[in-house]
């Protein structure tokens, strides 16, 4: 045993007055660089429409200094589309990094957990049974879809409560539930008269069309909270990587924590949904990506939301700038999802041969 | 049965009922850890040792009957506190892939802290000094991941030890090691134990138990049926009830311990030996 270590420089703390932190430098610059990039996006996409409006106009009008006419495009047409797109992106994102870290598996993900198929599965319901117009007002169909999947979500968790979740059950029984969903949504839309089937598709895909104030408003709120509560109790989440029993060890009531945090990762999913449609693949993919950004050895929950933001808005305005007629953001988040899904199970199947 | 709430035990439990679902492990069972020496936990398998372990660490709740530490009940206590008094190595951690060293052991530091203390200086020495204990200091920007096992459980060794407790509960802390690292990893607890430690932990290896324990508890079938130094407690009608094994218990030539010699039915010579004296 050595005395008197010369101590190596292995954490240093940052210090706020009675405030201490690890300080991680590059964290704290991966998730700087995000979180402008999401900014930037976000007033791009402000930017770009019928007649674009230059990037500095957009700033000064969102700081209350604009002409009356950029205000009236930024605030009233652009931003409500733009700003359901960074919620829908932060909330996916960070639903998908505490899935896959209480799961502790890269492919869990709110898809998997039902509260996508669940949504679809109502959404279709009303749109092909309601008769269209009269329930399907874009309002109406969102709170539908939100109820549908949270309710599949809450399903989901409650069967796989068994004094405590286990990760492959709850996988399990995910898969299962969202297996039955989209039975349903298929059969629905089968049955249903061809042009209920149409405006069912277009939702299906996940769209950022049509927004308005009251649903950004909703949106932002219910995510103000959920992203407090998130960042409190993840903190009680760090030991509970290393296993149940480590982290009881280490004084985490770890029933708990994760009954909170997945309940969080359920609601996160549902607004989400209830925003944007079930864009598909941004809650598994962004954490995944986040995790290789900041260089973690597990999902990085803010991180993990501002790519979600990035890659959600990102693919929004690729889709309705570089991509010809319009395409729903839905099918560009799974043109850059899809692959590297594939990515990720070629890389653990070689290193498993390795 | 010795005596409990006294002085020699910080831990201890009385009458504990453990069970799963509809199958009783531990039956009225009463224990006293002794303070500052090394206590092993031996018996066959399915002896219900992992499961008293379990239970003196509060990962298992009894349903009948109370774990003592320090005087108090165990269940009544917050789960921080415990944390903060008695630190724990289950017998199968999982380490995220690509974590280092360091950041693992820091870990070890969550009881002490909270949300607007993370990272305080203490922390920083506590977690240099148990690198240092344990001997994984140079390997603390590596990943867990690139380890040797006996490297690993140093590390998971040195965690324990950042959460600054003076009573370690180890579950079996040499499985799957070859028998040099398990060597080095007891010798590791030896050390500790030395350092002013408390250590309890299940082990497999007969042998390594005898030699490194100050005090054996020996199970069998959710019972302890006998309990003391290995000189006094192992003998080769015990192992034979015990653990059906015939064996012959003779003076260890490396120590002042016994050691256990087991008698297979195969490459026996010398068959006059071969009935326990």
């Amino acid at each position: 045993m050595t005395t008197a270590p010369e101590a190596p420089e292995l954490h240093r703390g940052v210090r706020v007055g009675g405030w201490s932190w690890v300080w991680r430098p590059w964290t704290v610059l991966v998730t700087v660089v995000l979180a402008a990039l999401t900014f930037l996006i976000f007033c791009v996409s402000i930017a770009v429409g019928d007649f674009t409006i230059e990037l500095p106009a957009v700033f000064r009008t969102l700081i209350g200094q604009g002409e009356r006419v950029d205000e009236f495009v930024v605030m009233d047409l652009r931003m409500p589309r733009a700003l359901i797109g960074v919620i829908a992106g932060v909330a996916l994102g960070i639903s998908g990094a505490l899935t896959q870290s209480i799961a502790r598996n890269a492919l869990a993900s709110p898809d998997v957990l039902g509260i996508t198929g669940g949504a679809s599965a109502t959404a279709v319901f009303v749109v092909t049974a309601g008769g269209g117009s009269a329930i399907g007002s874009a309002f109406g169909l969102s709170t539908a879809a939100l109820t549908g999947g949270l309710l599949t979500g809450l399903l989901v968790y409650f069967m796989a409560w068994k004094k405590g979740i286990d990760g492959f059950r709850l996988i399990l029984i995910g898969v299962s539930v969202s297996a039955v969903m989209q039975a349903l949504t298929t059969w629905l839309l089968v049955l249903a008269d061809i042009r209920d089937v149409a405006r069912a598709q277009r939702w299906l895909v996940g769209s950022l069309d049509s927004r308005s104030w009251t649903e950004v408003w909703a949106s932002v709120w219910i995510m103000a909270v959920l992203v407090v509560v998130v960042l409190v109790v993840a903190f009680q989440m760090q030991p509970m990587h290393f296993g149940d029993d480590v982290a009881a060890g280490l004084g985490v009531r770890y029933s708990a924590v994760r009954a909170v945090l997945l309940l969080c990762a359920v609601l996160l999913a549902g607004v989400a949904v209830s925003a944007a449609g079930p864009v598909p693949f941004v809650a598994l993919v962004a954490p995944q990506i986040a995790m290789r950004l900041v260089r973690s050895p597990v999902p990085p929950v803010i991180a993990s939301g501002l790519f979600g933001a990035v890659l959600l808005i990102g693919s929004d305005l690729i889709a309705r700038t570089v991509l010809p007629n319009d395409l729903p953001v839905g099918v560009v988040t799974a043109i850059i999802g899809g692959p590297f899904l594939l990515y990720l199970l070629v890389r653990s199947n070689l290193r498993r041969a390795a | 049965m010795t005596a409990l709430r006294n002085d020699a035990a910080r831990l201890g439990a009385e009458g504990v009922t453990v069970g799963y679902a509809d199958r009783v492990v531990l039956d009225n069972l009463d224990v006293a850890i002794p303070t500052g020496v090394i206590t092993t936990v031996i018996g066959p398998n399915g002896c219900g040792k992992s499961t008293l372990l379990r239970t003196l660490s509060r990962l298992l709740k009894p349903r009948q009957g109370t774990v003592l530490l320090d005087g108090g009940d165990i269940a009544r206590l917050k789960t921080k506190d415990v944390a903060k008094r008695m630190g724990l190595l289950p017998q199968t951690p999982i380490a995220p892939e690509g974590l280092t060293v360091a950041d693992l052991v820091a870990r070890g530091r969550h009881p002490h802290q909270s949300w607007v203390r993370q990272w305080s200086s203490d922390d920083a020495d506590v977690v240099a000094k148990a690198l240092h204990m344990t001997g994984v200091a140079d390997l603390a920007h590596r990943p867990v991941d690139s380890l040797s096992g006996g490297q690993r459980q140093r590390v998971w060794i040195s965690m324990t030890l950042a959460q600054g407790t003076d009573l370690l509960l180890l579950d079996e802390p040499t499985t799957y090691l070859d028998l040099a690292h398990a060597i080095d990893v007891i010798d590791l607890v030896d050390d500790l134990h030395e350092g002013g430690c408390t250590i309890v932990m299940v082990l497999h290896d007969l042998n390594l138990a005898v030699r490194y324990s100050d005090n054996l508890i020996v199970m069998k079938s959710g019972s302890i049926v006998a309990q003391g130094h290995p000189s006094q407690v192992i003998t080769s009608e015990l192992l034979l009830d015990t653990f059906g094994l015939q064996a012959k218990v003779i003076d260890d030539p490396v120590s002042e311990r016994p050691l256990i010699v087991p008698i297979g039915r195969t490459h026996v010579v010398s068959k006059s030996d071969q009935e326990p004296s």
